[in-house]
């Protein structure tokens, strides 16, 4: 069939789901993947057009067209390894990337019809290869040199592979006793499951890539040290890993949580599986959960699925929640509560210093910010109060310090994010930065981008 | 895997390991603290490291069972495996010659209280130490105490050793007769307060915070305290702090967060349903 002829179909192949009332209540994985018959058909969509947008609009280029085409022709073997050209964890990103804002919002078919659905045929193909198994990998060639990369998150784990691929002999230092970052204390299992995130962690040490858990630089190690104990240069991808508070009273009450304990208690440590699992979490019968991010999203969910009662209070209404769209009707459906335009002003306890209610302020929608947002604006007298037992912080993340803290000639900004140019190089010759650390909370596939530009950059470095 | 390569019982229900973590053991500083996790299953919890040694790359901790995750701790064996052992965590103690300082430990408090005193005492500080306990079964590491200090005093709730009372009855005492320069006291939380209450507001009087942690490195916040009406991260802003300027109220009621979920893990039984809480790490 000549691309000419073939008739456009409109909309994206649905994604299969858990159905919602049913994934509510459980902590698999709420999108299911497509099946082989669906990934080619859908691969078929593709009008594999010549001026490529898609690729324009991945942060690591991927030949989206090429793989897709590797798709419909079935040879799913060609579509993985054209996909691992430029990404290392595809399966990851199949999932948790917001397409919607790039690749397929420049699809030449999302003109005038749905885009192709570029991340489900990501994850489908990645998929397929976990669950082959992949084949042994060559380890290259070393060419005798080390770098030390701090932080096993999407950025790390990025720059790892790509060194690794350059023959440099790479040690990710990991502070949890896991790799993975936010990958594994962060995204919930529901969203990404992390025997996923384990394989392709598996797939980039397969590469010959050490990592060292359990091992906290500005701790164990400065950067200095590590310098000094043989490493040629340092990639710093420690992320966004300092929780915010909104410093209003009651915050430090027992039920009160950042995003971050809340889901590091959940993902990293299982306490949805307490008692068996010996950390424990506390919910209570409502949970009110503050922000409209992708990270309030997941805790939204997640206290859902721990039994709870789940409302989302957000300052400003849906139109410029930062969450996905895609999050957000998945917590919709699965009955999470939005109380909009609403702030709280104070938490109250009982006597025993535990969370009873949450005192909200209603906002309304002024002129424009510097965000291009239209700016919530406090209405006067329109306080009230929600009964709600657990209060989960979820108003962003500053940047861990303790790199920072022992690395004194390393510039940093006001809110103390490393300063690196695009290509990842700090004031700190051999020191290169990148991911959150950098740029403060944003996406996996950002950080990845950061990842992969930094690796050619300490290539250079090294070469040069 | 980190291999407990000594294992001693000092006192009913309180143990002493010795853990080979050579790298740990290498840049461990009085007052900071380890984060350790028995198994897959376990867990994450701080002990404050009571000793360390870089020749021997050993890291000491002592413990006290009082829980779930402590009292699969104590069935550990010397020879057994621990399956995340990470640190060194937190700020170092201040160390200076700041003249004389009195050194107290509580409880198992006493063993963090020992190489921060052994620092002040080669920093060129006259150290006077007070250890205390229930009784004087309870009490350890008398004679460790008593080779740093230049006057050991002992206290125990039943008079059963030393003499009878609490150690911020000494400190009064010793307040009364001494000009003293700062305090450092570990131990119950009951009693570090007792020991702010007594001690002048002019003299620093360090304690260290053992609060609910996940991580240990900033990230979570499960350790927050108010010091001087601001929140801090016990984890990585301290976990000393001065005690003048603790909130203690907010201590007591944060150290309650989980104590009913403490009871159920207690409880819990294993060999129900699939759990496999006492399966030992491979030797």
């Amino acid at each position: 069939m000549s691309q000419e002829k073939r008739k456009i179909i409109p909309k994206k192949h649905p994604m299969p789901h858990q159905e919602a009332k049913v994934r509510s209540t459980n902590f698999e994985e709420v999108a299911l993947g497509y099946s082989e018959e669906t990934a080619i058909l859908e691969a078929n969509r593709c009008i594999q057009c010549k001026n490529t947008p898609c690729i324009d609009g991945c942060p690591v280029g991927i030949d989206i067209p090429a793989f897709i085409k590797m798709i419909a022709e079935k040879d799913f073997t060609g579509a993985i390894g054209k996909i691992k050209e430029k990404n290392n964890l595809p399966a990851i990103c199949g999932r948790v990337c917001p397409q919607e804002n790039q690749c397929e919002k420049l699809c030449t078919l999302g003109k005038k019809n749905e885009p192709v659905a570029i991340g489900r045929l990501e994850r489908y193909v990645a998929d397929w290869e976990l669950a082959k198994g992949t084949e042994s990998v060559k380890i290259p060639e070393t060419n005798g040199k080390k770098v030390a990369i701090v932080g096993s998150g999407p950025s790390g784990l990025t720059a790892a592979a790509n060194l690794a691929g350059l023959g440099y002999k790479v040690s990710v230092l990991e502070a949890l006793h896991v790799a993975g970052g936010v990958l594994v204390y962060g995204i919930p299992e529901f969203r990404l499951p992390k025997a996923i995130v384990q394989k392709e962690i598996d797939n980039i040490a397969a590469l010959g890539v050490e990592i060292k858990t359990n091992y906290v630089v500005g701790k164990l190690s400065s950067v200095d040290e590590l310098m000094q104990e043989g490493y040629d240069a340092v990639y710093i991808g420690t992320g966004a890993g300092l929780p915010s508070f909104m410093n209003i009273p009651g915050e430090n009450l027992n039920g009160v949580y950042s995003a971050n304990e809340f889901l590091t208690r959940n993902n990293l440590m299982k306490a949805y599986r307490f008692p068996e699992y010996q950390t424990p979490i506390r919910v209570g019968k409502r949970v009110a959960v503050i922000g409209g991010g992708n990270v309030a999203m997941d805790a939204a969910r997640t206290a859902l699925r721990l039994g709870a009662e789940s409302y989302i209070i957000y300052r400003r209404s849906f139109e410029e929640m930062p969450a996905r769209l895609e999050e957000m009707e998945h917590a919709k459906e699965e009955g999470v509560n939005f109380e909009l335009l609403t702030s709280p002003i104070e938490i109250k306890g009982n006597e025993e210093g535990r969370v009873v209610s949450i005192v909200c302020q209603r906002y309304e929608l002024g002129e424009p910010d510097e965000s291009g947002r239209r700016r919530p604006v406090p209405i006067k007298g329109s306080e009230y109060e929600i009964p709600i037992d657990t209060v989960v912080m979820s108003i962003g993340q500053g940047p861990n310090p303790l790199v920072q803290q022992t690395t004194p000639d390393l510039e940093t900004n006001k809110w103390g994010n490393i300063v690196a140019d695009e290509c990842g190089r700090t004031s700190k010759p051999g020191v290169f930065a990148g991911g959150d650390i950098v740029t403060g909370a944003a996406t996996v596939i950002l950080a990845m981008g950061a990842g992969k530009k930094a690796a050619e950059a300490i290539h250079e470095y090294l070469q040069g | 895997m980190f291999k407990i390569v000594l294992k001693e019982e000092l006192a009913p229900k309180i143990k002493l390991f010795k853990v080979l973590a050579p790298e740990i053991a290498r840049k461990a500083r009085p007052g900071q603290f380890i984060i350790l996790r028995i198994d897959e299953e376990g867990e994450r919890i701080p002990l404050t490291i009571a000793n360390f040694d870089a020749d021997a790359g050993t890291i000491t901790i002592i413990f006290q069972e009082v829980g779930k995750t402590t009292d699969l701790l104590g069935l550990m064996e010397q020879g057994d495996f621990l399956l995340d052992f990470v640190g060194p965590l937190g700020m170092e103690s201040e160390i200076e010659n700041y003249g004389t300082v009195v050194c107290i430990g509580g409880g198992v408090g006493v063993a963090p209280v020992f190489p921060i005193a052994r620092a002040l005492k080669e920093a060129g500080n006259t150290v006077i130490s007070i250890i205390g306990a229930r009784n004087s079964e309870m009490l350890i590491w008398k004679q460790e105490m008593s080779g740093i200090s230049s006057k050991l005093h002992v206290t125990t709730d039943d008079g059963s050793a030393g003499e009878k009372g609490f150690v911020s009855d000494v400190l009064a005492e010793i307040l009364s007769q001494t000009s003293v320069d700062r305090i450092i006291a570990i131990g119950p939380v009951p009693m570090m307060e007792a020991v702010c209450r007594v001690a002048p507001k002019n003299i620093t009087t360090m304690v260290s915070l053992n609060t609910i942690m996940v991580d240990g490195t900033g990230m979570c916040g499960a350790c927050r305290v108010e010091v001087n009406s601001e929140t801090k991260f016990a984890c990585v802003d301290g976990p000393e702090f001065d005690g003048h300027q603790v909130n203690w109220e907010i201590v007591k009621m944060r150290a309650n967060m989980f104590i009913n979920e403490e009871k159920i893990a207690l409880s819990h039984k294993c060999g129900e349903g699939e759990c496999q809480c006492h399966r030992k790490n491979e030797k």
